[in-house]
């Protein structure tokens, strides 16, 4: 048993944490946020230069030969300052595909250009029918010649605006919940036939509506085997997940710290607030629930690797976690800041929208514990 | 025991509801936020009613009131909330009216009164200060006899709507030697003196609806003042009083709840209805069973205070479980668009706000309110402040 950080593991998170406090402090994420194209591309460049899109591949993929625990340490750190370029979009789960179940072919292809930091990614799955459910998918692709034609509406994709680059799901066969039948896509945004509406989301990101319509795609941008994509697009969906709970502790850490702190200095009735003991109560809760939520965060980071089932559980589990503990910690940092918990001009209201979205995406805790339970 | 309709009720009933429907502005319709409409929008209701003499359901018939009873306040409530109408605006009439009425001299009443009922004047609230927030009483806005002036200066803040008053009520501290509470004197003063300045605030929502006031030398004529000096407190107390009775908000969450249940009707998980799923009904029916309880509580605390008692100290349940309701409507309906639930809906002068519309048209703006409505659980009174008030007032504790 060990839960210590390697000594290379302890220079990326000093090295990004050092990147963040110089370029990511909250007002500069603000304009960011408030700007025509919602992300910087400069810094994108930057984290492209210092390594950090390369840390989870292997060496022979060009990358640094991270893993679990080096995704969960970036993550942490993006989520401490409410990083809003595509990390989780572009390398972990379009890395994840790829890696997971690219060709040499494919790895060969695009993993270099999202190691550079040229290319952004992201991964277009959920259709308004479907809810959470991976395998819930009207869109289809249908062989044609040597490739496929894909038609099809995909709703609610983070990043799209800033990607170049789309992973489809799509059905290739089978009825619309099957489990069998599912299949991945590489599909250019650019390419004739994905057409995309554009917005801005409530936690400061930007994603869109995007429409294929006979969108021709050659066999060579399948990734895996035809129809037998739906264990790899859960296998990359929990480590997602697991890089989402990583992210969400360190929001989470930073309104707990904010908290405690405006606590101490905010005084009414004479004192400073956090001297009356249902507050402090409050703040040990908080402190509680963030604990938890670190402890289920290292939990599913240690077991991506495991068989699908008992990854299944950590995932859903760690989900389940982070959604609560969000919740809470979310709501009760503007309880406890009080009026200016509410505005805009201070960062704990976008901590909250964030932790609150985060259980959104990519299941939230009903659909979880659900799953929790199927797989138990 | 009753808790049924008379037929004069009954016949009530209609009668209101058949104005409404005949006289609600059909402009008004579509907007559903106050912070997405103009101040002649936010208004035009209270114009109809103003006309019709039903602006002020609680008012006594000598100042411009209905004097309704308690069972038809509670009829009007529940057409006005199935018809969606605007909220009209409480500063004046839930606010400031009362305590005009009751603690007010001839010439204050003869001044004011009107037009609060017909919309002419616009209140707001100067009571929070930025170091003066569940501690209202140390307060430090000080006002400064002169003559037959105050001079005033301070800082108010979460001013709600102050970008459109005519009006601010205020409390000042006019004894700063006395006890707390004992030195605060109650002060109306025009928005348009020289020296007030209002400072917009964005919530995280992306609306403007509070705001910071700053008062610099404001001089407000002696005869402004409510009641009598330093005894500011008590007619404070007073409106906090009425304002925790009228933040319940029963009807307005009943149709809140039917709102969610068409939602989830309309979401699907593998094909079936949200609000068939075991997990998510459940969720609902504890929402409503909390909304039935409050719903008789509000009507048992409306009755004791029809028979001469209260609102008194308990009128802090309200406040408490009216907001938790409230929230937890918003956070079950966010839970019930799913991924819809990211897309921003345009509010106020939000920058980054969203001219297409993703998604049902019910899903955009769910978030926002969701994240806007935690307020309701701060302002007010926090719902920490009214737990003491019922730990010291009700139990004794």
């Amino acid at each position: 048993m060990d839960f210590s950080f390697t000594e290379e593991q302890t220079l990326l998170r000093n090295t990004v944490h050092s990147l963040l406090q110089d370029k990511y402090d909250f007002d500069t994420r603000r304009k960011v946020v408030k700007s025509a194209e919602g992300w910087r591309p400069e810094f994108w460049a930057q984290m492209a230069e210092l390594g950090l899109l390369a840390a989870p591949f292997s060496e022979e993929m060009g990358g640094l030969g991270g893993g679990a625990i080096e995704t969960m340490i970036l993550m942490e750190e993006f989520g401490a300052r409410m990083v809003v370029e595509p990390f989780l979009e572009t390398v972990v789960v379009a890395g994840g595909f790829l890696r997971e179940g690219g060709s040499a072919a494919q790895q060969e292809e695009f993993i270099p250009g999202i190691i550079g930091g040229e290319s952004v990614w992201t991964f277009a799955y959920a259709e308004p029918q479907g809810r959470y459910n991976l395998a819930d998918l009207k869109t289809t692709a249908k062989k044609d010649g040597a490739g496929y034609v894909l038609n099809g509406y995909k709703c609610v994709v983070i990043a799209a605006p800033w990607a170049d680059k789309l992973i489809v799901s799509a059905r290739t066969s089978g009825g619309q919940r099957d489990r069998d039948g599912i299949s991945l896509f590489i599909v250019d945004k650019s390419a004739t036939g994905v057409s995309t509406r554009d917005y801005a989301t409530v936690d400061g990101r930007r994603a869109s509506e995007i429409t294929f319509e006979n969108v021709k795609v050659d066999a060579a941008a399948m990734i895996g085997a035809e129809g037998g994509a739906l264990p790899l697009i859960e296998k990359v969906t929990d480590q997602a997940i697991a890089a989402l709970c990583a992210e969400a502790i360190g929001g989470m850490k930073k309104l707990n710290d904010a908290t405690v702190e405006y606590c101490k200095t905010r005084k009414q009735f004479g004192v400073p607030i956090g001297k009356f003991q249902v507050l402090q109560h409050r703040m040990v809760d908080m402190f509680m629930a963030y604990e938890q939520s670190v402890s289920m965060t290292y939990m599913v980071s240690l077991k991506l690797d495991e068989d699908a089932a008992e990854r299944a559980r950590a995932a859903a589990g760690a989900k389940v976690q982070i959604g609560k503990a969000g919740r809470f910690i979310g709501q009760q940092a503007v309880q406890l800041h009080g009026g200016m918990g509410m505005t805009d001009e201070l960062d704990v209201g976008h901590y909250f929208k964030r932790l609150t979205m985060i259980d959104t995406q990519f299941g939230n805790i009903d659909y979880q514990l659900r799953r929790y339970a199927d797989a138990a | 025991m009753d808790m049924s309709f008379s037929p004069d009720d009954l016949a009530f009933r209609d009668e209101v509801k058949a104005f409404i429907a005949d006289n609600y502005p059909a402009e008004l319709k579509a907007k559903r936020a106050r912070s997405e409409m103009t101040k002649d929008e936010i208004l035009a209701w209270q114009r109809v009613l103003h006309k019709k003499g039903w602006v002020a359901p609680h008012w006594p018939k000598q100042y411009g009131g209905c004097e309704w009873s308690i069972t038809q306040r509670f009829i009007w409530n529940e057409a006005c909330a199935q018809a969606e109408t605007t909220p009209l605006l409480p500063f004046g009439l839930a606010m400031v009216g009362p305590v005009i009425y009751t603690f007010g001299n001839e010439e204050q009443k003869a001044k004011f009164l009107p037009r609060i009922l017909s919309g002419d004047d616009w209140w707001c609230q100067g009571y929070s200060e930025p170091g003066a927030g569940s501690d209202l009483a140390s307060l430090k806005t000080r006002a400064v006899r002169e003559g037959d002036h105050y001079i005033v200066n301070g800082h108010k803040i979460w001013t709600t709507l102050a970008q459109h008053a005519d009006w601010i009520f205020c409390l000042v501290r006019t004894d700063p030697s006395a006890k707390a509470q004992e030195g605060i004197s109650f002060l109306l003063i025009d928005m348009k003196t020289p020296g007030i300045t209002v400072r917009p605030i964005i919530t995280i929502d992306g609306s403007h609806e509070v705001n910071e006031v700053f008062l610099e030398d404001v001089k407000v004529p002696v005869e402004n003042l409510i009641g009598e000096e330093n005894k500011g407190w008590t007619y404070a107390k007073f409106l906090l009083g009425n304002e925790r009775s009228g933040i319940a908000g029963v009807a307005r969450s009943k149709k809140s709840i039917e709102r969610l249940k068409t939602i989830a009707k309309a979401e699907l998980i593998d094909g079936e209805p949200l609000m068939k799923t075991d997990e998510f009904s459940r969720k609902v029916a504890e929402l409503e069973i909390d909304l039935t309880a409050l719903e008789v509580t509000e009507l048992r605390t409306l009755a004791a205070e029809s028979h001469g008692r209260g609102p008194g100290p308990e009128a802090s349940i309200l406040k408490v479980k009216g907001t938790e309701i409230q929230q937890r409507i918003t956070e079950l309906t966010l839970e019930a668009v799913g991924n819809y639930g990211f897309v921003q809906a345009p509010l106020g002068d939000a920058a980054n706000s969203n001219d297409f519309l993703a998604g049902p048209e019910y899903a955009p703006g769910v978030a926002q309110n969701y994240f806007n409505m935690r307020k309701t659980s701060i302002y007010g009174g926090s719902n920490e402040i009214q737990a003491n008030i019922i730990a010291k007032m009700v139990l004794g504790l």
